[in-house]
């Protein structure tokens, strides 16, 4: 049995005339201790996949199982990174992190809820910053909170929505080591939501495309048989490397003119030809 | 600058110089001082005050001209020259037994301002002089178990300005009580906000005088066999009843407006009911909450005036309506002091609204 699996998801918006399906015929199946990346374009229903799975939305057809349970409601094992960061800005880092604590574990004392913030808090590098408000923060130290409150719920499947789609590129390389860091030393399961083909590399055991909605559905799976721990700058050498990406980007790059071709029309045009009035 | 006092050798400049040296150090302590931003801050704002001033002054004069003109020819026409000749006279006098009934000019409104602080401290002593001469009849009276004798005076100016703002703050209580809990109600609820939404429509436009009439007939029978101060009771309840609408509404608005990342935030951290509308969701509609308490304070200030002058409720409501009756020479002037008073108290009202507003909500830069 699987630890999370999705069976023939199918989620349609609206009624009517009006009715799109976003995700058609989505099958998955992930693994304990496993870390799969699901990579797509903007657009194609990511965010829709993400809280199907955290429970945020239910299926139109098809059933989302964790642990073989059907998922029906938002659950403290399954901790969510939104990609918005969603800290709440009338409460400081110290207070968006304790918030989770306390409703994820509810029998504590006050010291050890501190006790727990303050360690995640550190965790991320965050320990000087722990009375500031999100607003005083930059976006990556705002998206480090939202990866402290996730954790500090300690749950057993971290799913991350687009995680580090608005931060620079340093900030995001710092912070996938910092996921990936946490992510072996506690060995939970994770999902993560990317743009980014080279990040779903660099962190991920498998790669899933998702083909662009409407009827999004999953691609074949791509394998990645790196060894941990990663380096970075050794990776761009990686023939192993450079294959999966070629072979991921290619069939993403084959699906985006599928797109264009499928919307085209081919008009015929007539056959012309200057006149001649050279005898 | 400095280049005319170092390059300069003679007596002036070097005066000059030590002034701008010493402006300088000033400006120094004041780090915010700049010209530009004293004109535009201070300069314009006093111009624009002198300039209301005059034009106020010349108009209240053509007014005075033109009645002042019309009193002499009827005169004339009714009892001939000789009256119209006495009753120009009386006029340029300055006697107030002929001057005409008109706006009043600036210097009158400011000799009124001023007999009324006069009249005020008249009243202070001599309610002070009521209670040290009553203090010992009055222990009396208390130990005999019976009501102690009050002061029955006329209320004064300042008085009269305390009594209002005592009713508006009763009746913006009242409205504060109402208004946000149910708008929290309402607001979580889409079928309740349909539900009532024609009710909250219906009710906001209606007149602050209905509304008097409506508690009115409530209140009076309500209070017939206790003796308790009914015009009171009926003027806070109509004031706040009057001025809740606002806050009614966007109570509302605000609570179902939360950010939907707040609200999945909420769900993902399995928030329970209460906590999640204590902790996620009055917060985030804090700032158009106390938006719609500044309007409801401004507008309960607004009709305190109309509905204290219906209640026969004591208040600045009263006071103008009685000095409007009153017809005596300085009445005028004394209503137009008393439209400054509620002007300049409706404007420190929303000002300290405003302090709170900024003190309470994560929106630091709500709108000024």
């Amino acid at each position: 049995m699987a630890y999370l699996e999705l069976k023939n998801i199918h989620k349609t918006y609206g009624e009517g005339n009006n009715q799109t399906e976003v995700l058609t015929d989505i099958n998955l199946k992930i693994e304990e201790g496993e870390f799969v990346a699901i990579v797509g374009f903007t657009g194609s229903g990511k965010t829709t996949l993400v809280n199907l799975i955290n429970g945020l939305l239910k299926p139109t057809e098809g059933e989302v199982l964790f642990k073989g349970e059907p998922v029906v409601d938002t659950s403290h094992e399954r901790g969510v990174i939104f990609q918005n960061y969603s800290l709440l800005p009338w409460l400081s880092v110290g207070q968006n992190v304790a918030m989770a604590v306390r409703e994820a574990f509810p029998k504590s004392s006050k010291k050890e809820i501190k006790e727990r913030v303050d360690e995640y808090v550190k965790m991320v590098n965050l320990f000087p910053a722990i009375n500031k408000r999100p607003k005083e923060l930059s976006g990556g130290m705002r998206q480090r909170v939202a990866v402290a409150r996730a954790l500090a719920m300690n749950p057993e499947m971290i799913i991350m929505d687009e995680p580090l789609g608005a931060l620079d590129a340093l900030t995001r390389g710092n912070l996938q080591d910092e996921i990936l860091k946490i992510w072996s030393k506690e060995k939970r399961t994770a999902l993560l939501i990317t743009n980014d083909v080279d990040e779903g590399i660099y962190m991920a055991d498998r790669i899933i495309p998702l083909r662009p909605g409407p009827n999004a559905t999953l691609g074949p799976e791509f394998k990645i048989n790196l060894e941990r721990p990663r380096d970075k700058t050794e990776l761009n050498d990686n023939p192993e490397y450079k294959k999966t990406r070629n072979a991921i980007i290619e069939y993403l790059m084959g699906i985006g003119e599928e797109r264009k071709s499928a919307s085209k029309k081919t008009y015929e045009l007539p056959d012309l030809s200057p006149k001649s009035y050279v005898a | 600058m400095k280049q005319s006092v170092t390059v300069s050798k003679s007596e002036e400049l070097k005066v000059a110089g030590a002034i701008k040296l010493l402006l300088s150090k000033i400006t120094f302590k004041l780090p915010k001082f700049d010209g530009k931003g004293l004109v535009r801050k201070v300069l314009i704002p006093l111009a624009s005050i002198v300039l209301f001033i005059v034009l106020w002054h010349f108009g209240a004069k053509a007014l005075f001209n033109v009645e002042a003109d019309y009193k002499i020819q009827k005169a004339l026409t009714e009892q001939g020259q000789a009256a119209a000749d006495q009753m120009e006279a009386c006029i340029l006098s300055g006697d107030i037994s002929c001057q005409p009934n008109t706006l009043p000019s600036p210097a009158q409104v400011w000799a009124s301002f001023n007999t009324l602080i006069a009249d005020h401290k008249v009243i202070s002593a001599d309610k002070l002089a009521f209670k040290e001469k009553t203090a010992v009849i009055n222990e009396k009276r208390i130990a005999e178990g019976k009501d102690p004798i009050t002061y029955t005076g006329r209320p004064s100016f300042v008085d009269q300005i305390f009594t209002s703002l005592k009713t508006v703050f009763a009746g913006f209580v009242l409205a504060f009580l109402i208004a946000v809990p149910i708008g929290i109600i309402i607001g979580l609820s889409k079928t309740l906000r349909n539900s009532f939404n024609w009710l909250i429509q219906i009710f906001k436009p209606v007149s602050p005088v209905v509304w008097l009439l409506l508690v009115f007939m409530i209140v009076k029978t309500m209070t017939k066999d206790s003796n308790s101060d009914s015009a009171f009771i009926i003027s806070f309840i109509s004031v706040g009843l009057c001025a809740m609408w606002a806050t009614l509404v966007n109570t509302a608005m605000g609570v179902s407006s939360v950010d939907k990342d707040y609200i999945n935030v909420a769900k993902v951290l399995k928030l329970g009911p209460f906590q999640k509308v204590f902790k996620v969701i009055l917060p985030s509609s804090l700032p158009l909450i106390f938006t719609g308490l500044r309007i409801t304070l401004s507008v309960a200030w607004m009709v305190l005036i109309a509905i204290e002058l219906l209640a026969q409720s004591p208040g600045l409501g009263s006071f103008v309506w009685e000095e409007f009756q009153n017809g005596a020479n300085d009445s005028n002037s004394k209503i137009i002091v008393a439209m400054f008073v509620i002007g300049i108290i409706g404007f420190l009202l929303d000002r300290i609204m405003l302090i709170i507003q900024n003190a309470v909500s994560f929106n630091k830069n709500a709108m000024a």
